[in-house]
């Protein structure tokens, strides 16, 4: 019997074992997948709980009900995986001997990694919305929010769902216009970033979006501390940026057992191909989604993208073939812009977000890097394509290469 | 590319004066751009410096502040001081690297 050992079972774990256990013949293979709770949350839907949209219940399912009938869950604390033994070591002393292993465990936003962060201010005046504890919380601090300074903040890069700083942006500075009090608010967007993104034709783009609204980008930022006596963040070159309520999205981090096998860089992320998510070191592991250093977007699309391409890959490694599918970076995300509208964005490894079409059958074409009420109901829709379709890696007629159908490259002056 | 010349040397940059060859790159040059963006390397400099060249050539990407900081051992905070406002661009620029993309 061959053992293969899934480590995490949210958005990119989950997709791994249903498509494995699909093509991997049972009699010869177990498949058993670890995570500490068996609580699966909809990631994107956090954006939208600040605000009312939606209600904490609707972004939570259990884990298990995902999970194919012929995978083993094992909840509980990966320890450490000993590489030498090929064997997972949970706390508490089970071990789970593996022949293959995929590195599921995503990142994590990390506020105890900025000095200040967890001090008395933490779920009073500073917040996170990347959990769902932090989301509710900030439910209760928007309601009562009508006056002062506003700072929407990045701690550093890479952060999973990268727009998703500038789309509570957007959204908040449409919501605290709807309660009337948007003239008595200051919004300022605090990145360590040059501007609104990361690629130049989408921060253009979307900077100019930051400037119609009022909201001011503070570049350039990267915060050293927090300074719960004056209320303010201050940067490594001293500058400060005060606030009366901090949206902040603390530094991302892979999980610790990686850094205690000696399996991760500084954030703790699985060096892997970028064409195969094999790792760099270990020709038995993989690390899929967000847990690995690909230089693409940590974002869910990427994880289903990439994913149609491992489970393809995997069949042909573990029978001693050479991958023949690589990986090309696609990513895939709709921002949300306030007032009912939204952009979507597509890009990969080489080709940066342009504008023009994204093909979508049934539901396309959608408008790229321009705001449409389409693009709003698309990403609200996604949620339902979530759980129905996407984790239980059910066929969705989307490539998974990106493809430049539809997009073309503006002039310089069009930028 | 566009070729250009920093001091004797003939080399190839990008749009934004990023040398695009590794190999067209030594010390010289390094002080050549360094003075260029306004900056006298000192043994301080140059330890971040060859750190970043050193570590591209294991992992193909120009190092972060944070592994600068977590992997050579010089604080972020110093980083600043030493190349003003905008050190991880700067270091990669007078290091002959592509800008670190840290940010995708």
């Amino acid at each position: 019997m061959r053992r293969l050992v899934v480590l995490g079972a949210g958005t990119a774990g989950t997709m791994v074992v249903n498509r494995l256990r699909r093509r991997l013949d049972r009699a010869r293979w177990q498949i058993t997948v670890v995570d500490q709770d068996d609580t699966h949350v909809y990631q994107p839907g956090f954006l939208f709980i600040p605000f009312g949209t939606y209600q904490p219940g609707q972004v939570v399912k259990p884990r298990r009900r995902f999970l194919p009938a012929g995978v083993d869950l094992v909840l509980g604390e990966v320890d450490r995986v000993d590489t030498a033994a090929n064997e997972v070591l949970l706390t508490g002393g089970r071990r789970l001997p593996y022949d293959y292993l995929v590195i599921a465990t995503g990142t994590t936003p990390r506020p105890d990694q900025t000095p200040g962060m967890l001090g008395p201010l933490w779920r009073t005046a500073v917040f996170d919305f990347y959990s769902l504890d932090g989301a509710t919380a900030l439910t209760r601090a928007m309601e009562r929010f009508d006056g002062g300074r506003l700072v929407v903040h990045i701690v550093d890069m890479p952060i999973k769902c990268p727009v998703a700083p500038l789309e509570f942006a957007f959204l908040a500075e449409a919501y605290l216009r709807r309660r009337g009090v948007r003239d008595r608010v200051e919004i300022v967007y605090a990145t360590p970033l040059p501007g609104a993104f990361t690629k130049p034709i989408a921060s253009a783009r979307l900077g100019s979006m930051l400037d119609e609204r009022g909201i001011v980008v503070e570049p350039d930022f990267l915060v050293e501390r927090v300074d719960g006596e004056s209320k303010a963040l201050v940067s490594y070159d001293e500058r400060e940026v005060p606030f009366d309520l901090l949206v902040t999205v603390p530094l991302n981090m892979g999980a610790d057992y990686i850094a205690r096998s000696g399996l991760g860089d500084e954030l703790n992320y699985v060096p892997v191909d970028r064409h195969t998510l094999r790792s760099t070191e270990h020709d038995n592991i993989f690390a899929i989604g967000d847990a690995n250093d690909i230089p693409t977007s940590k974002a869910g699309s990427v994880a289903h993208f990439s994913v149609d391409v491992f489970a393809d890959n995997f069949r042909q490694h573990v029978d001693g073939q050479q991958m023949t599918g690589r990986f090309d970076g696609h990513a895939n995300c709709f921002v949300e812009s306030g007032d009912g509208k939204g952009l979507l964005i597509d890009f990969n490894y080489d080709t940066e977000p342009l504008p023009g079409t994204y093909p979508a059958p049934l539901v396309g074409p959608f408008a790229l890097l321009k705001e449409t009420a389409r693009n709003h109901w698309g990403k609200l829709a996604f949620r339902w394509l979530y759980w129905h379709l996407l984790l239980p890696g059910r066929p969705i007629p989307l490539p998974a290469h990106m493809s430049m159908a539809g997009k073309h490259r503006p002039s310089t002056k069009e930028k | 590319m566009p070729v250009t010349t920093i001091g004797t040397a003939e080399v190839h940059v990008d749009a934004e004066g990023f040398l695009t060859e590794y190999d067209e790159w030594n010390e010289e040059v390094g002080r050549q751009l360094a003075a260029a963006i306004g900056i006298e390397l000192t043994e301080a400099h140059w330890k971040p410096i060859r750190f970043l060249r050193e570590d591209f050539v294991q992992h193909g990407e120009t190092a972060t502040l944070r592994r600068v900081s977590t992997v050579a051992g010089v604080p972020i905070k110093e980083l600043f001081a030493l190349f003003p406002k905008k050190p991880a661009k700067k270091m990669a620029y007078i290091a002959g690297l592509p800008k670190p993309r840290g940010c995708v």
